[in-house]
């Protein structure tokens, strides 16, 4: 037996319960919490910033008209981004209809089938794609509509396809993160009471999984909802409202504030504040979209040891 | 009779209740009745891999019905592996192989063209963790065996069959008001009670624990023990255990399994009737893991 007088932990102890004269490693703590502080302090600034700027910029911009009327034959003051806001609406819905589905669908095969080369090489090719800039997935989405319908053509379903091309890759990523996570414990009491794989993986793993797919789907969302060079190419410029994906060039906020920014015309500040509030009605946007992913994970959550 | 079991016909129902005799079925407590029965387990020459590792080496015994048979062995000899051969979950770890016979009442379950889901279907598995589905409730829980199974069930009947099964597993009472709420809200005792409802829905003619109470405090533990020698007049039932007093109270045959050193294959060392491998053991080795020298 190893006598309290002896022990190194022990007599440690003791020194420090009589103040101590460890002030090393007091001051070596303190500089690391003031350098962490710092670093977040640091990462705050321009986020901060950028929110307070937009919000400033943006509200002058906002009115009952900017979110009720269209831009057609405006010139100078007046006008709305109502034709912006539904094309966004529009190209992202289209684009996660077209994304969600073959993303879980991946995501599972790749979790719950997928061995061997054949999954590696998916895995490699779903990484690959996530980095892909996203001119390229608007020109690719061009050259394709292009084949068929001939040079020039500008649809807002191009836009999503382009949209979908980027947002893929997340979605199968998440869920498959979110897939991984779902004990396998569950398949196999499934499997044990003679349940057959796509049964188990349909009744048991996607809803466990459900709040996490949802979380995944939303952020996936919000991260292609602003983005402006592939539309460009895709959906075009337009002033008026259109609603139909298939027929004709559709707005959308990223681009609206783009060009009113690029070509504001005579009245400047009156493009300016539009460019604005266009800008802060997409961070409004992606804003709900992360509110509604939290709502919908702290609603439909299943706790899993 | 129950009306869930509308994939076998009537002829094939009889036979096997004839064939299966006396088989101390009390109709005094109409528990979980199952137009099947338990049945025989054979096994002879089952080698179980884990790709290049040999995990058990050559086992061969027969599992009675109306028994409970106790694999009983020191950690990583194989026990639960070959628990899990019984039923074909072996075979669903990646790199997993199966070599050898097992069969129920003769019939291969490895034979060509069996279909490993019908093999589970028949031979009902209870997990070392309780592990009831997060997303379920209690009555869905138990209705889980039939909703997963996609066997078109009355409401009515669904009814009865949670019921019963709650019953078999001595937990009817204690979630009764209940039954909506989630599985996962219950003790670990009682969550363990409901898998074993759960697997008794389904009306297995084997049922396969493994270490069902080592997560579980000694008054579940108890609460289990009796279950299943209520239970096993009704199924065959197979138990591992690292606990052996649980394998000399609970089970009617124990079968020893020992690896000699690390890295080495397990194999089965002896089987026989429980009160004889714990007082009278034909093997040295056994005794001298029955009476503690060590594992």
């Amino acid at each position: 037996m190893e006598s309290a007088a002896q022990s190194p932990v022990l007599a440690r102890r003791s020194s420090l319960l009589e103040g101590g004269t460890d002030w090393r490693r007091r001051a070596v703590n303190r500089l690391m919490t003031v350098l962490i502080a710092g670093a977040f302090a640091l990462a705050m600034i321009p986020l901060i910033s950028l929110v307070y700027e937009v919000t400033k910029r943006g509200i002058p911009g906002l009115s009952l008209e900017f979110f009720t009327s269209d831009a057609r034959g405006v010139v100078g003051e007046g006008g709305g981004a109502a034709h912006a806001i539904v094309g966004t609406l529009v190209i992202t819905l289209v684009a996660s209809v077209i994304s969600v589905p073959i993303g879980i669908m991946a995501a599972i095969y790749l979790n719950e089938y997928g061995k061997g080369r054949l999954r590696q090489a998916l895995t490699f090719f779903v990484d690959v794609m996530t980095g892909i800039p996203s001119i390229v997935a608007g020109l690719f989405a061009y050259a394709l509509f292009e084949l068929f319908l001939g040079p020039g053509i500008r649809l807002g379903v191009m836009g999503s396809v382009a949209l979908s091309v980027l947002m893929t890759p997340i979605v199968i990523r998440s869920a498959e993160e979110v897939l991984k996570i779902v004990p396998n414990h569950l398949r196999e009491a499934a499997y044990a009471l003679g349940t057959p794989k796509w049964k188990t993986i349909v009744k048991v793993v996607l809803p466990t999984a459900f709040a996490g797919l949802i979380t995944g789907v939303m952020i996936a969302i919000a991260r292609i909802v602003g983005e402006t060079a592939p539309l460009l190419v895709t959906t075009g410029v337009v002033d008026s409202m259109n609603s139909d994906p298939f027929n004709g060039r559709m707005q959308n906020l990223a681009v609206y504030a783009y060009n009113e920014y690029r070509s504001p015309g005579v009245f400047k500040q009156a493009a300016y504040d539009k460019a604005w509030a266009a800008a802060l009605t997409l961070i409004a946007i992606v804003m709900l979209l992360n509110v509604a992913a939290r709502l919908v994970y702290r609603h439909y959550r299943t706790e899993i040891r | 009779m129950l009306g869930v079991v509308t994939k076998r016909s009537a002829a094939e129902d009889g036979k096997q209740t004839m064939s299966n005799g006396p088989v101390g079925r009390t109709s005094t407590e109409p528990v979980v009745k199952s137009g099947r029965g338990a049945k025989t387990i054979e096994v002879s020459g089952v080698n179980l891999f884990y790709g290049d590792f040999h995990a058990v080496e050559d086992v061969s015994m027969t599992i009675a019905p109306n028994k409970v048979t106790a694999l009983i062995g020191s950690s990583g000899c194989g026990k639960t592996t070959f628990l899990r051969s019984l039923n074909r979950m072996h075979e669903l770890t990646p790199g997993a192989r199966v070599a050898g016979h097992v069969s129920l009442d003769g019939e291969d379950i490895y034979g060509k063209g069996v279909d490993p889901v019908e093999v589970r279907r028949l031979i009902g598995m209870v997990f070392q963790q309780p592990n009831p589905f997060p997303t379920m409730s209690i009555y869905d829980n138990v209705a889980a065996g039939l909703n997963l199974n996609s066997r078109r069930v009355p409401k009515s009947q669904r009814d009865a069959v949670v019921e019963r099964s709650l019953r078999g597993a001595h937990l009817w009472e204690e979630v009764k008001d209940r039954l909506d709420k989630p599985g996962s809200g219950l003790s670990g005792g009682q969550q363990q009670r409901l898998c074993i409802a759960r697997a008794i829905a389904v009306e297995p003619e084997v049922l396969l624990m493994d270490e069902p109470c080592s997560a579980l405090d000694p008054v579940a533990t108890l609460a289990i023990e009796d279950l299943i020698a209520e239970l096993k007049s009704r199924y065959t039932i197979v138990i591992v255990t690292h606990n052996m007093q649980q394998a000399a109270r609970a089970s009617d045959v124990t079968a020893f399994f020992n690896l000699d050193e690390t890295g080495k294959p397990g194999h089965l060392i002896e089987v026989g009737a429980t009160d004889q491998m714990f007082t009278n053991p034909s093997q040295q080795a056994t005794e001298d893991y029955v009476s503690g020298r060590f594992g």
